[in-house]
């Protein structure tokens, strides 16, 4: 087994990507300005909806079932996908994925690919290993054109070219045959219609991710805005589908939430343009052939880790992104993998697996513990919980005993109640009462086991997490 | 050695877990709206698409005057009759039509299965007057006929009355992006302009 694709070879680990990240203020300008804009239609669409609180629970629930019962909602979709005429295939990693879908390819004689937008498929690597065997894999979203054209590394879950503004993205569409001729997006928007129609048109094979694949019936559902989603999932012969095995619900009933939960999350939006959903082949409508192939890659050890897990009940949403301010400040290629902000920080290191690569074990670290990104997660992973638990981890990989790994579990029992964490910070606050000059030299056991070693930082009289609600809500 | 499926669910069987409790369902899965048809014209219009109001008695008329001057129009099998008004050149999908004639064609008028006012969405499921997916997708024109009676107002409500054999396309809006500054644009690779006819 190779190593996982997860997290970029070569990447930094993260406090020296995110200095290098902090130098380049157009990049913090397009930030600022994109997140800025998302956060506040974000939060008027959720408070459309009295029963938001109630959506979220009813989507962390459902999500801990299919955690629960895996193994048989698995199985049960692939009975459901074959009998309407589906094939399925498992991939135990990145490789072995890669390998399926390229032998796919070639059986269809196909030397070029369509593809929609997908996680799945950017986590193992998939249009590299499809280049190496000499199928060239055309991305179809519009922002992952950029990021195609622009030999670049995508920044944000959603929104992969987060990180370019109008005028760049102008520039890197100037090799196309019909280049934008302004740097309005209604005009950007116009040259990628040209530039992707005829490849649409002349594609046998398509390639896509799923944002959910209802066991119950085998129907598999594509959330996107372009219509380049539709055009990839109808006019091609055959379709194949990378579907992480966490992607699986066990009911359709239970679309019913996470089509409200993920497009209100995700662009802010009642609903998004395109919705697609599918079971199996239909004679006479789209493609005739259609392979499923079901991806762990890292997602079963995930799922192994009592306190971890959760990380696998997320969406793809990118609102934790959206309203993190390390993410806003670093922007997404810092975190070294195509997960990256809060959700990135736990679910990265956990699929590839390895604490003791410097760069992933740094992630867990890519955090002020805010706690901003839980309270907007649509599925209530408690991220700050799940970053002190893998820094106790990163740290016990360490080998010893330190202080720190003590700090970091008495930190993870603290995060992982809400009532014990804002306890804690107004605990805190007194410390301020203590100190000086601005720093604790001695603090309380167990903190003396930190303090002996290093002084304290006080404790600000007003908790970041209650400043930022207050100043960028 | 183990195939990759028989190891992952061995892997997963391996996992300790505990059962969960039930999911807790407390979310309104009926929502009541005064004016159902009301506020789904409202929602459409917020996508930026064209919402027209029609007696059933005057439907054909507003066919037509929303088609009038618009070249080819594309229509799939078990449309009624009545909708095919005279003075447009249609395209009916029956033999299918090839993918150049459907990029020939300069619009599309469909029926739905149903509507979902709340969130300004319609919904095929390639059931009668809507026929294959690709229909709806490639003319740059869609003119879709909503009748009251297809309209609820909440998600689940759709979700219910909806058959998972599909295959399924909610369409809310034209197709559009904020790829470019988190900024939603209208008009990608569907439709870029789509009207809708309220009936009833």
């Amino acid at each position: 087994m190779g190593r996982n694709p997860v997290t970029w070879l070569g990447s930094p680990a993260f406090p020296d990507a995110a200095r290098r990240a902090l130098d380049d203020t157009q990049l913090r300008g397009n930030l600022r300005k994109a997140t800025t804009t998302i956060r506040g239609k974000r939060e008027s669409v959720v408070s459309e909806l009295d029963d938001w609180e109630e959506l979220r629970r009813a989507g962390e629930s459902i999500k801990d079932d299919v955690l629960t019962n895996l193994d048989t909602y698995l199985e049960r979709l692939e009975a459901a996908v074959t009998e309407r005429g589906g094939v399925v295939h498992w991939a135990r990693d990145a490789d072995e994925a890669n390998r399926i879908v390229l032998d796919l390819a070639r059986q269809e004689g196909a030397d070029g690919v369509v593809k929609v937008k997908s996680m799945a498929t950017a986590e193992i690597g998939l249009n590299e290993a499809l280049a190496d065997g000499g199928v060239d894999a055309i991305e179809t979203d519009l922002a992952e054109v950029i990021v195609q054209l622009g030999n670049d590394r995508p920044s944000h879950i959603l929104v992969p070219a987060i990180h370019r503004n109008r005028a760049e993205i102008k520039e890197i569409f100037a090799q196309m045959p019909e280049p934008p001729d302004s740097d309005d997006p209604r005009a950007l928007a116009e040259a990628a219609r040209k530039y992707l129609r005829r490849k649409f048109l002349s594609s046998k094979v398509a390639i896509s991710g799923a944002n959910f694949g209802v066991a119950e019936t085998g129907s598999i559902v594509v959330v996107e805005s372009e219509g380049n989603g539709r055009m990839c999932l109808t006019l091609p012969e055959t379709l194949i589908t990378v579907m992480g095995i966490e992607k699986v619900l066990p009911r359709w009933q239970d679309l019913e939430v996470f089509l409200q939960l993920l497009p209100r999350s995700s662009t802010a939006e009642r609903m998004n343009p395109y919705t697609s959903i599918w079971s199996g082949v239909t004679p006479g409508d789209g493609p005739q052939k259609f392979h499923l192939v079901l991806l762990d890659n890292g997602r079963t050890s995930t799922l192994a880790d009592e306190v971890g897990r959760q990380a696998l009940r997320c969406i793809r949403c990118s609102a934790c992104l959206n309203v993190c301010p390390v993410y806003e400040r670093t922007g997404g290629q810092a975190y070294g993998s195509v997960y990256p902000g809060p959700i990135g920080a736990i679910l990265a290191p956990q699929l590839a697996g390895d604490l003791h690569d410097e760069q992933a074990a740094s992630l867990p670290y890519a955090s002020s513990l805010c706690g901003a990104c839980y309270e907007v997660c649509p599925v209530r992973i408690n991220i700050p919980e799940v970053l002190t638990h893998l820094r106790a981890e990163v740290v016990e990989a360490k080998g010893k005993r330190t202080p720190e790994a003590m700090a970091m579990s008495a930190a993870a029992w603290v995060f992982g109640d809400r009532r014990r964490y804002e306890a804690a910070q107004r605990a805190g606050s007194l410390t301020r009462f203590l100190a000086r000059d601005g720093t604790l030299s001695s603090l309380p056991w167990p903190g003396s086991k930190w303090t002996d070693t290093r002084d304290a930082p006080v404790v600000p009289k007003e908790s970041f997490r209650s400043w930022w609600r207050r100043n960028r809500g | 050695m183990a195939s990759a499926r028989e190891e992952i669910l061995g892997r997963i069987r391996a996992v300790d877990r505990q059962a969960t409790p039930a999911v807790p369902r407390e979310y309104e899965r009926v929502r009541r709206a005064d004016d159902p048809v009301g506020l789904l014209a409202e929602r459409v219009a917020d996508y930026r698409a064209t919402v027209h109001r029609a007696a059933a008695r005057e439907l054909p008329y507003r066919i037509a005057e929303r088609l009038d001057g618009r070249g080819r129009i594309a229509v799939p099998p078990g449309v009624p009759w009545e909708w095919r008004v005279p003075g447009v050149s249609w395209l009916p999908d029956d033999p299918p039509l090839g993918v150049s004639d459907l990029e020939a064609a300069d619009g599309v008028l469909s029926g739905c299965a149903l509507a979902i006012a709340e969130t300004g969405t319609i919904v095929l499921d390639a059931g009668h007057a809507q026929g294959r997916r690709v229909l709806t997708l490639l003319p740059d024109y869609h003119l879709c006929v909503v009748h009251a009676d297809q309209v609820v107002v909440s998600v689940p409500e759709a979700v219910e009355r909806l058959d998972p054999k599909g295959p399924l396309t909610f369409i809310s809006g034209p197709s559009a992006t904020s790829d470019i500054e988190l900024d939603r644009v209208e008009g990608v690779h569907g439709p870029r302009t789509l009207e809708v006819l309220l009936v009833g």
